[in-house]
């Protein structure tokens, strides 16, 4: 427990009804969606980046953790107050303070909703194309700080292809600017790549400058039904063979349409192994032409069923499908560890092969999805964790999927990030040197070691 | 003779099965009216269903800050609708409302509304005389009528727009069977408290609908409250015993359907009575609502056969939260676009919360208004003249929210355009 004169001084930065210590308050800041929970000691809902500079010089004093926190929607815990400590809420700074029509470019506060975000451009005709599933309640401060990816990612690459610049507050409570709002900027080391990803652990971000794109015009969906996963991932190889970079080109494997089929009423024929969802998008006369192509080049890929929508509600109901995995999973079996793992495109048949061998090896379900385009698999390994033994079972398949993803010049994860949940396995993926170097870095920005500690690397060093 | 027959609500504990069903993703964050206006994690599904967590686990006490969290949701199941594992947080906050009567006592709101509720008599007096305070209370009174029960005068804020109770509720002034052809079906009424006692012209105006068809309706003169705002308040045996009246009613007539006006009546009737035992399973079919029966009856076809009205008005449409989660949203729109004298157009958001709630506009009226805000906002947007919906409560809301953005639309309930547009 905090004593009474800090959290005094906390409500003076603040102001009394931004700081909260009731139990309540707590368990609502006490989790992510990992399903993991840990209790802060405080919960502090900041205004301006001023209040936040003198927080965090408050806690080197005291050497109390801070934990940044935007959502609270992350798959590996970054959000997490492992500590205690304080949660410090982000939410509060969501305005979007600029769209300049003239740059392609805008400035937003953290706490802005990736959709909002989106809509606000797209109505002035711009875009904004990053897509992390939790679009809809995810805030541009955690996409940043995780550097989100999503199904667009195909075409248009991830977050941090779009930030130009930051304002953050360092561990030290320092205000730095990052970068600008120009298209080009070298001078000095480039600290922006640097904050994108770093997972809330290297400064508190607090203004966002952000690369816009024209809106493209339209865009047509495909769903394919292919008759073995082999199809399906040789039909991604070919069209991007066949020089056309679908806006995302989304599969998803035998098992996962098992459970979809299970669950729902979704009619999908029984002897399609394989989904791939592709979209195109551009000016509308183009589109036609590559919808003909793409249908072309995978033709003799054992098509069963090709369903083109027209409209935007054809589009939505194609959509239905995927949007329905998640659900129909668990209805399937209860818990699910999902990993996001990234390999070469070109690798991803011989990939999903190993997946199923190692399940059989291990005898636990595993299903697989995603964003087939980029290489990046979701790896679901299904079990109930109150049956004895599933739960080592089920780790022991996550750690022989990441040795085979790293061993296909993978990564272990392509989008979610590390936080605590994958922190033991890193050292799979980076050598010593390069995680001593990381720490280096930390270090110099983070001497104390009190924001967000205990994420990222295996242990605290 | 009143049959009694046991109705049990679940308790807190029987949702342990569903609060685990949580994975904590966030998703509701994009969709809870009353998150969308504070911004704070105890507002929003996931932090109520760890706050139901903790308390099951005995990690948490009904304090303040509880308490509060708990009193903030609308029940409108919006989080439900977009749920990806399909938690029913709405029936999980009301089994927590109920804990914490079970614990601490009913609020002193709570057993207002448990009393004026099941008391007919009560009820009946106090839209006598509802006419006149309201008229020294409310600011300004538009031209629809009627003062829901739910909300007892101590607790109106002195700048709400409500309408006056009606002198005569609409039950006394019909005799209990009106007959209709020998070859269409018999629909028993369900009138609901709002169309008995604030908007009983809404209830004439069903009553021509039908009459215009040949259905036979039946209006039993002893049904009583769904029981929804009692289970917004937490108060269990109010519900209960309320449900075992209301059966009682369902079995002493024959009839083909039962069917409501009133969005949160068919929620009570379809979504809360059976989770209460499975002597309520029976009447499941037959539970519909008025337009969804209206279009079976082919309705719509024969509204578009009445004359075209040369300057029409524009309509548009307010999906009730409970209309939505039941998927009700295409037949209240089929009816409102064959009306001879409406330009229908569709407005934003049309599925998003009217702030309402049950009773949370009482206890929460200044987030209420917010959420209110924002759709009286998408009303004006629209260009529209009317709002039209199917439930008496968001009439209410939606004609408050208006008058508070110093707009000139009415809100109004499609059966009273039904009526308007039928000859007499």
């Amino acid at each position: 427990m905090l004593n009474r004169e800090f959290i005094a001084k906390l409500q003076e930065i603040v102001g009394k009804e931004h700081v909260e210590t009731d139990k309540a308050d707590l368990i609502c800041y006490s989790y992510d969606a990992t399903q993991r929970k840990f209790l802060p000691d405080v919960v502090v809902h900041p205004g301006t980046p001023q209040e936040i500079s003198r927080i965090m010089q408050l806690v080197n004093e005291h050497k109390i953790p801070v934990f940044p926190r935007g959502a609270g929607s992350g798959f590996t815990g970054g959000s997490l107050p492992t500590k205690g400590g304080i949660v410090l809420v982000m939410t509060r700074l969501d305005r979007i303070l600029e769209i300049d029509e003239e740059n392609l470019v805008a400035t937003v506060e953290p706490g802005v909703v990736t959709e909002q975000f989106q809509q606000a451009v797209e109505k002035v005709g711009l875009f904004y194309p990053p897509d992390p599933a939790s679009l809809k309640f995810s805030t541009l401060g955690g996409n940043v700080a995780e550097c989100a990816g999503g199904p667009r990612c195909v075409k248009y690459g991830v977050t941090k292809d779009y930030i130009l610049g930051l304002e953050v507050v360092t561990p030290t409570g320092d205000i730095i600017k990052t970068g600008g709002p120009t298209m080009k900027g070298v001078v000095g080391y480039d600290l922006t790549k640097l904050m994108c990803g770093s997972e809330g652990t290297l400064a508190v971000i607090t203004k966002i400058i952000i690369k816009l794109l024209p809106l493209p015009e339209a865009k047509k969906t495909m769903l394919v039904l292919f008759d073995s996963i082999d199809g399906a991932a040789q039909a991604v190889s070919a069209i991007i063979r066949g020089k056309i970079i679908p806006t995302t080109l989304e599969f998803m494997d035998g098992r996962t349409i098992d459970c979809v089929r299970q669950a729902t009423d979704l009619q999908v024929p029984d002897d399609a192994q394989a989904v791939l969802i592709i979209e195109v998008d551009g000016d509308r006369e183009f589109l036609a032409k590559q919808v003909g192509k793409i249908s072309e080049i995978i033709k003799p890929l054992g098509v069963v069923e090709t369903r083109v929508a027209e409209t935007p509600e054809e589009s939505e109901a194609l959509w239905q499908i995927r949007r329905s995995v998640s659900a129909s999973l668990r209805k399937v079996n209860p818990d699910k560890f999902n990993e996001d793992i990234c390999v070469p495109r070109s690798k991803v048949p011989e990939m999903i092969r190993k997946i199923e061998v190692i399940a059989d090896r291990y005898d636990v379900p595993i299903v697989n999805f995603g964003h087939a385009g980029d290489g990046n698999i979701h790896v679901n390994v299904m079990i109930d964790s109150k049956i004895p033994g599933e739960q080592e079972k089920a780790d022991k398949a996550i750690k022989e999927v990441f040795r085979e993803a790293l061993a296909l010049g993978g990564t272990m994860s392509g989008e979610h990030g590390v936080g605590i949940m994958k922190a033991p396995f890193i050292p799979m993926e980076l050598t010593k040197t390069a995680i001593d170097y990381m720490k280096t870095i930390k270090k110099a920005l983070d001497p104390n070691n009190i924001l967000n500690p205990g994420k990222i690397f295996p242990s605290d060093g | 003779m009143v049959i009694r027959i046991m109705a049990k609500l679940k308790s807190l504990e029987d949702f342990r099965d569903e609060i685990d069903q949580c994975v904590k993703c966030g998703c509701c964050r994009a969709h809870c009216p009353a998150f969308g206006a504070e911004k704070h994690e105890g507002r929003v599904a996931r932090g109520k269903i760890a706050l139901a967590d903790a308390l099951l686990n005995g990690d948490v006490e009904m304090e303040e800050r509880f308490l509060l969290d708990m009193s903030q949701c609308l029940l409108c199941g919006s989080c439900y609708a977009q749920c990806p594992n399909k938690v029913h947080t709405e029936d999980i906050v009301a089994a927590t409302r109920r804990e914490i009567a079970k614990r601490k006592g009913l609020s002193t709101f709570g057993k207002g509304v448990g009393t004026v509720l099941k008391n007919q008599g009560l009820m009946n007096l106090l839209a006598k005389g509802g006419g006149a305070f309201s008229k020294l209370l409310f600011k300004k009174i538009p031209e629809q009528s009627g003062l829901r029960l739910r909300f007892p005068a101590p607790f109106i804020s002195s700048d709400r727009t409500l309408p006056p109770l009606t002198a005569k509720p609409f039950r006394e002034r019909h005799p209990e069977i009106i007959p209709g052809d020998v070859d269409k079906p018999t629909v028993l009424f369900f009138t609901g408290c709002g169309i008995n006692y604030m908007y009983p012209d809404s209830g004439e105006a069903l009553l021509k609908a039908l009459k215009f068809i040949g259905v036979t309706v039946i209006i039993p003169k002893a049904q009583v409250c769904c029981g929804l705002p009692a289970v917004s308040a937490g108060a269990a045996g109010t519900v209960e015993s309320l449900a075992e009246e209301n059966l009682a009613v369902f079995k002493r007539h024959n009839y083909d359907y039962i069917v409501t006006a009133c969005a949160s009546c068919l929620s009570g009737l379809s979504h809360v009575y059976p989770g209460m035992g499975e002597q309520f399973d029976e009447y499941q079919d037959k539970i519909k609502d008025i337009f969804v029966f209206l279009v079976e009856q082919e309705f719509a076809e024969k509204l578009a056969e009445l004359p075209k009205v040369e300057k029409p008005i524009r309509v548009t449409y307010h999906d009730p939260c409970h209309l939505r989660n039941h998927g009700i949203t295409k037949e209240p729109r089929e009816i409102l676009k064959a009306l001879p004298q409406v330009d229908y157009v569709e407005m934003e958001a049309a599925g998003t919360c009217c702030g309402l709630g049950g009773t949370y506009s009482v206890y929460h009226y200044d987030t209420s208004k917010k959420i209110g805000a924002k759709k009286a906002g998408f009303i004006q947007e629209s260009g529209a003249e009317l709002v039209a919906t199917d439930c008496p409560g968001c009439i209410m809301q939606l004609q408050d929210s208006i008058n508070h953005a110093d707009g000139r639309q009415r809100a109004v309930h499609i059966l009273d355009l039904v009526a308007e547009a039928l000859p007499d």
